[in-house]
């Protein structure tokens, strides 16, 4: 599948239960300065990755947050787990919400908790024992290496460091679904390649669906080869010519012109490439190829 | 060539469409409109949450403790200066008629039907509501408040509903040591400037109140602590615009919460002495 206009795209997978974990059918999203997102259809398989891509403004972050229902769409229709997110009231989407993990950009740790606190939040919130808390708490943070980190604030943590907890926090509550905005923003490269092995972890490990944004194609070019293997506890390469279990899939965001003539580049986004790893190396689109220099 | 150094050469300004003047208040005032709805959501869903779960009761017990506790200074030495200048002002009116002997009656009134509940309620808005606009309003430009939905947590019952309790419970108890404090203030300052004796004093201000003063001292402080609590949290949760925004919100916190509290006084003062001569 190569560029593609706001027609239906949706993925040729089999599904593994019989529905995407994912689905968005012409939706639109707009503001009073006009629609940021006009006409989107896509979906996501269970275990699949999406990397989402574009430039900022174009409506990445939008997505993520129609998916988990912190916006409602002014059109179109949102299914997430098989469930209509976009329909749902706002007490619904509270204990829906609890099947889906979102890492924010910037983390958006609880400043006035801990790492201890923040990290059980959810689990405090659902009125799990104590008893149970702590031993969850301490297997997410050793998955994200930061058990020593406990009763640490998150202003005395690193950039990489409350992206890691916030990765911890959303995993907690054991969800299917994970969305990431942008979780290797402004970090160094070794520290976004840390980042990027967590969420290779999560997704072969735990078998979650994900949602990433991201500005950066090597995100999701790691994702798509390579694979966590559980047994030597490493990352390797997925083998020329073995298939992944878990498929990787680029879509790409931009500002199409023609959509009502509005002009206003911040508005009337939409899918602009929606297809494999493979197709983004071998597009000879202008577009496309500003993002692999 | 530039002619002045401002000048960009070769650059054109932009032509920006001109919005009529009827446009723009016409959009003012929908957005007046719109703020005053989801204000009045915001303040109807909290206290309809008081009354069904889950309740967040160490939130509700740490906002009582930062408002209460934390304005009690204030409060206190607000209400002994108010108290004693109050005395000063209204006994040099007595004098003329040889009536100073009166001065703790109409202070008392004074001070329990309206400067009490009024003058707390100012100085709590302007510590409290300000802390509460410039919290929740840089928890919502960090996404912490989205953070919080998205985990599946009501931000209305979390973080909005336990400070509209508090200041429910805590602003009533503040007026009432504030009333307290400036009779004891008019007290000093009538047995040093005025040679009342201190029994005299307190028997009569006493005296002069009665079962409807007490309601409306005490009723009023429930209806300005609900103000400034929803204020503070309507304006943290709208802020937009990053920092820049908080700071904007904080001040609007305090100013509308201010300017209603004394707009409410109108009312409320109009309807309790309405009721005072109906029931009581």
């Amino acid at each position: 599948m190569a560029i593609a206009n706001a027609s239906m795209t949706e993925s040729t997978r089999a599904d593994l239960r019989g529905g995407p974990a994912v689905r968005f059918s012409d939706v639109s999203m707009g503001f009073d300065e006009g629609e940021v997102l006009r006409g989107v259809s896509f979906s996501v398989a269970e275990r699949e990755t999406l990397v989402l891509l574009g430039e900022t403004g174009t409506g990445k972050t939008l997505t993520l947050k129609l998916a988990a229902g912190l916006l409602r769409p002014t059109a179109g229709r949102v299914e997430v787990l098989g469930e209509d997110v976009s329909g749902m009231s706002e007490r619904q989407l509270l204990a829906f919400r609890r099947k889906i993990g979102f890492v924010f950009q910037e983390g958006a740790l609880f400043d006035s908790m801990t790492v201890e606190e923040n990290v059980a939040y959810r689990l405090r919130e659902d009125d799990v024992p104590e008893a149970e808390i702590a031993p969850r708490v301490e297997e997410v943070l050793e998955f994200v290496e930061l058990s020593h980190t406990l009763d640490l604030l998150p202003s005395e943590l690193s950039g990489g460091m409350r992206r890691r907890v916030s990765i911890a926090r959303a995993l907690v509550s054991r969800p299917e679904i994970v969305l990431y905005d942008s979780p290797t923003a402004g970090l160094d490269p070794v520290t976004s390649q840390t980042i990027i092995t967590l969420i290779l972890r999560l997704r072969d490990v735990y078998g979650v669906t994900s949602v990433l944004a991201t500005h950066r194609l090597q995100d999701g070019f790691a994702l798509a080869n390579f694979r966590f293997d559980a047994k030597e506890k490493t990352v390797v390469r997925v083998a020329a010519g073995q298939k992944a279990e878990a498929t990787t899939r680029f879509m790409v965001y931009r500002h199409l012109p023609g959509q009502n003539g509005n002009g206003n580049e911040a508005l009337d986004n939409g899918i602009y490439f929606d297809g494999t790893p493979e197709e983004v190396m071998q597009s000879k689109d202008p577009y496309i190829r500003r993002f692999l220099v | 060539m530039a002619d002045t150094p401002l000048q960009v050469a070769g650059r054109e300004a932009k032509d920006e469409p001109r919005v009529p003047v009827p446009i723009v208040l016409l959009d003012a005032f929908r957005s007046f409109v719109l703020s005053v709805q989801d204000y009045s959501i915001l303040a109807w869903r909290s206290l309809l949450n008081i009354f069904s779960g889950p309740h967040y009761f160490s939130d509700t017990l740490t906002q009582m403790d930062d408002i209460g506790v934390g304005s009690l200074p204030i409060v206190l030495l607000a209400g002994f200066f108010i108290g004693a200048v109050l005395v000063l002002q209204t006994a040099t009116q007595f004098v003329r008629f040889g009536q100073t002997a009166l001065t703790g009656d109409a202070v008392s009134i004074a001070l329990v039907r309206e400067l009490g509940p009024t003058l707390t309620g100012l100085l709590v808005a302007g510590r409290c509501a300000s802390g509460i606009a410039s919290e929740l309003g840089s928890m919502q430009v960090t996404e912490q408040v989205d953070a919080m939905r998205a985990m599946g947590t009501d931000p209305y019952r979390k973080l909005v509903t336990p400070r509209v309790l508090a200041t429910l419970l805590m602003v009533p108890l503040l007026t009432a040591l504030n009333d307290f404090v400036g009779l004891l203030g008019g007290c000093v300052a009538a047995i040093f400037s005025l040679r009342l004796g201190a029994v005299e004093f307190w028997t009569r201000a006493i005296n002069a109140l009665d079962f409807g003063d007490l309601m409306q001292g005490l009723t009023k402080p429930m209806v300005y602590g609900f103000i400034l609590a929803t204020v503070g949290c309507y304006k943290g949760l709208t802020v937009r615009g990053g920092t820049q925004g908080v700071g904007r919100a904080t001040t609007q916190a305090v100013v509308v919460s201010s300017v209603m509290i004394i707009v409410a006084d109108l009312f409320l003062t109009k309807f309790a002495l309405y009721m005072s001569d109906k029931i009581f």
